[in-house]
């Protein structure tokens, strides 16, 4: 039987199509209508499929332009980006990169208001990892990928200076690097800068635990030397009340491997840019995301992979769960392939899952190749309610129904959350997840080893 | 021939379990799409017994049992099924799986991010209706992984996701082991197996009826699983309904026949009520 027949979740993970057939099904399956409880999916959807060999520039969307410069769209054409925050016009909400934030509830970190309020800290670094800060001004700061929004170049100005964390070159770091950031209330806006330089060769995970309550605006660099290894994992477990924004740019050196975990689970409002280049061949990123938005959240998750060399890849896994009220996630993955960038592997999926009434979930993915020479290239975007056929599955074991419903919901977060590596986090992320889906009976027992 | 209902066997004596279906009629879509599939099905399975349902594509065999299962994509117009008196299409789907119904599916469901062990061990707690003890449970795991010859990796893995053809009809198999159900109904389970697999998931049902007077309703298209997994009585399935009734020298003959016969039989008969109830109905509408 076929698994699509009576279901209402749009599934996209057939391992046995490729990538290339992955996105026509994604545009296929597009049609006016489908996801419609979660909100029709916005634009660009129905026509970014794609395929290897696609004639240059025939996948192009090109993008305004006005007086012969390119207008900042949000989208992968040439993209506007400014240490000056004045470079950007004030958000009003009808631009393409803030037409879906909530910007009266963004208003204080928007309006820049000039702080030294700063996030408690509370750092774990093993041996080869040294945390110091510089000026603003010092000379890294300004070779940083520049910042994309007001927001985000308000925030390069604002935090005076940045937090640097050096892995040294070859090391090999024997735990995680964990940087706690607490805040302490919303009334003052707190703008912060870190800058992760990861030496040629070392091996290195850092995980950025953010929680409490706050109004914050955290730039992030995290810099690849050749044929490093770094996981990245931003923890957002934030208390009611919290205005999350940030950009996060990661550059790839040549054979460098990057992952990067982005968990949001807390706050009022997040919206986090995450941004790869490549600086060499052979760079791989795998960005995963997983949000969980309840009542009245919005979580905003954009991406920009920008693939400008020969020989590298990327695989964004973005999954998202929302239930209550006016919950609402937002995720934009954009992807260029420039025409240097010949034999590039690159895929994004994102999937949303649907669980109340009320909730809404955008999801608009963006695919531009302008070379033909690529590896593959494809995309897939899906929102919907429950796989009935997974349901029916679990259920003809004498699974009830609710408790399908949590080990369907629990499976799927768990899918990106053990791509972070670190037991005793995802032991406590699969803890909070559990507790917002309601007591799982049985589930709480430590898992049986068998073998 | 005597039909099976009426037949006590030698292992029918000893088994308590029966699951009877009686005249049922089961149509897949909605309103004016809505077709019948099944066209009044009778079929008698004691426990303890082997029944292959052999049938051409399309004949309904499968749709036979979702419907014992309770998928929500068929809907049962008329008829009844009971397992040991009790009304199976009354259960919900959980329901019929506690009381002692299984189905081995012919295309199991991928279900991402929840592990084989974390799977089998939450569907033994329901249909047992407590947590299995520890020790035991792991080493009946392990026994029957072995048995089955499944990598003991295999249970950390997410449960379907990119398992093989014959990962996925041992992992039904493993299944039917560890929950032990009264009437296990085996759709097509040796489709797509190479002969290897075909012979270690046939002795895992075979260990199945060895362990336990379990009722078996074995559906497929080819005899060639019935070579390792020996029917008591074969049915031939056409149409949306049995046409023949016989032991395993049906098998056989269909074997050497194939469905032709029956096919053309069926259309016949078809045509035959069709022409009936045309008549039918041109009559109520001349009164």
């Amino acid at each position: 039987m076929s698994s699509n027949d009576t279901s209402n979740t749009v599934d996209l993970d057939t391992a046995e199509l490729a990538h290339a057939e992955k996105a026509a099904l994604a545009a296929e399956l597009f049609a006016p209508g489908v996801g419609a409880q979660a909100g029709p999916p916005t634009t660009s959807a129905t026509a970014t499929g794609s395929a290897g060999d696609t004639p240059p520039g025939a996948h192009s969307h090109g993008g305004p332009v006005l007086n012969g410069q390119p207008v900042p769209t949000g989208s992968p054409a040439e993209r506007f980006t400014s240490t000056d925050p004045d470079a950007f016009p004030k958000p009003t909400g009808r631009e393409e990169t803030w037409r879906f934030t909530p910007l009266r509830r963004a208003r204080q970190l928007l309006d820049g208001v000039p702080s030294d309020a700063r996030l408690q800290v509370e750092s774990d670094l093993p041996d080869g990892a040294v945390l110091a800060s510089v000026e603003a001004g010092d000379p890294l700061l300004k070779g940083l990928p520049e910042p994309v929004d007001r927001l985000a170049a308000l925030t390069r100005q604002r935090s005076n200076g940045a937090t640097v964390l050096r892995i040294a070159k070859e090391a090999v770091l024997d735990r995680p690097v964990t940087l706690r950031l607490s805040g302490t209330g919303a009334e003052d806006v707190v703008w912060g800068q870190l800058v992760v330089e990861v030496g040629a060769f070392a091996q290195a995970t850092v995980v950025l635990d953010h929680a409490g309550l706050a109004k914050y605006s955290g730039g992030a660099a995290f810099l690849l030397g050749d044929g490093a290894q770094l996981t990245v994992v931003s923890v957002q477990e934030w208390a009611p009340g919290t205005v999350h924004g940030g950009q996060y740019d990661s550059v790839v050196g040549r054979d460098a491997t990057l992952k990067q975990v982005v968990v949001t689970l807390g706050g009022d409002l997040v919206r986090l840019v995450s941004n790869v280049s490549y600086t060499g061949t052979g760079g791989s990123a795998d960005l995963y995301g997983l949000y969980f938005a309840d009542e009245t959240q919005h979580q905003e998750h954009r991406l920009w992979v920008d693939h400008s060399v020969p020989n590298c890849r990327s695989n964004v896994v973005y999954k998202g769960a929302l239930q209550g009220d006016k919950a609402h996630s937002v995720w934009i993955g954009d992807v260029r392939i420039r025409p240097a960038a010949t034999g590039t592997e690159t895929y994004e999926l994102n999937r949303n899952l649907v669980l109340t009434d009320g909730a809404r979930a955008d999801s608009v993915p963006n695919l531009e190749i302008e070379t033909g020479e690529i590896v593959s290239a494809g995309h897939a975007s899906a929102t919907g309610r429950f796989d009935d056929e997974q349901l029916f599955y679990l259920c003809s074991r004498g699974i009830d129904a609710e408790t399908a419903r949590r080990l369907v919901v629990r499976g799927f977060f768990a899918d990106v959350v053990q791509h972070i590596g670190i037991p005793e986090l995802q032991d406590r992320l699969m803890g909070t997840i559990d507790a917002r889906l309601g007591a799982l009976p049985e589930l709480d027992e430590q898992p049986v080893e068998v073998g | 021939m005597t039909s099976p209902t009426a037949t006590p066997t030698a292992s029918g004596l000893k088994a308590g379990s029966v699951l009877e279906i009686r005249d049922l009629h089961v149509t897949v879509g909605d309103g004016d799409d809505a077709k019948e599939i099944l066209r009044g099905v009778d079929l008698t399975v004691r426990g303890g017994e082997t029944h292959a349902i052999m049938g051409p594509n399309g004949s309904g065999k499968s749709t036979l049992a979702y419907s014992i299962a309770g998928h929500p994509k068929y809907t049962i117009t008329g008829g009844t099924v009971t397992l040991d008196g009790e009304d199976v299409l009354a259960m919900t789907v959980d329901e019929r799986a506690r009381a002692g119904l299984f189905l081995a599916m012919q295309y199991p469901v991928e279900v991402p991010g929840v592990s084989v062990s974390n799977f089998l061990r939450t569907a033994a707690t329901a249909v047992t209706g407590e947590a299995p003890k520890l020790r035991t449970w792991v080493k009946d795991v392990r026994t029957e992984m072995a048995a089955l010859e499944m990598d003991s990796a295999f249970a950390e893995r997410n449960v379907n996701e990119g398992f093989s053809g014959g990962e996925k009809k041992r992992h039904e198999i493993l299944q039917m082991r560890l929950l032990k159900p009264k009437m296990a109904i085996l759709d097509e389970t040796d489709s797509g197996l190479d002969v290897d697999a075909l012979r270690i998931v046939s002795e895992g049902v075979n260990r199945a009826k060895a362990d336990s007077p379990v009722g078996v309703l074995l559906i497929t298209h080819y005899t060639r699983i019935l070579r390792y997994i020996k029917p008591d009585f074969v049915h031939v399935f056409v149409a949306g309904r049995v046409v023949e009734e016989g032991g395993p020298e049906l098998a056989q003959k269909l074997e050497d026949e194939g469905y032709a016969a029956y096919v053309k039989d069926s259309a016949e008969q078809a045509a035959v009520e069709k022409t009936a109830s045309e008549k039918t109905a041109l009559e109520a509408t001349q009164q």
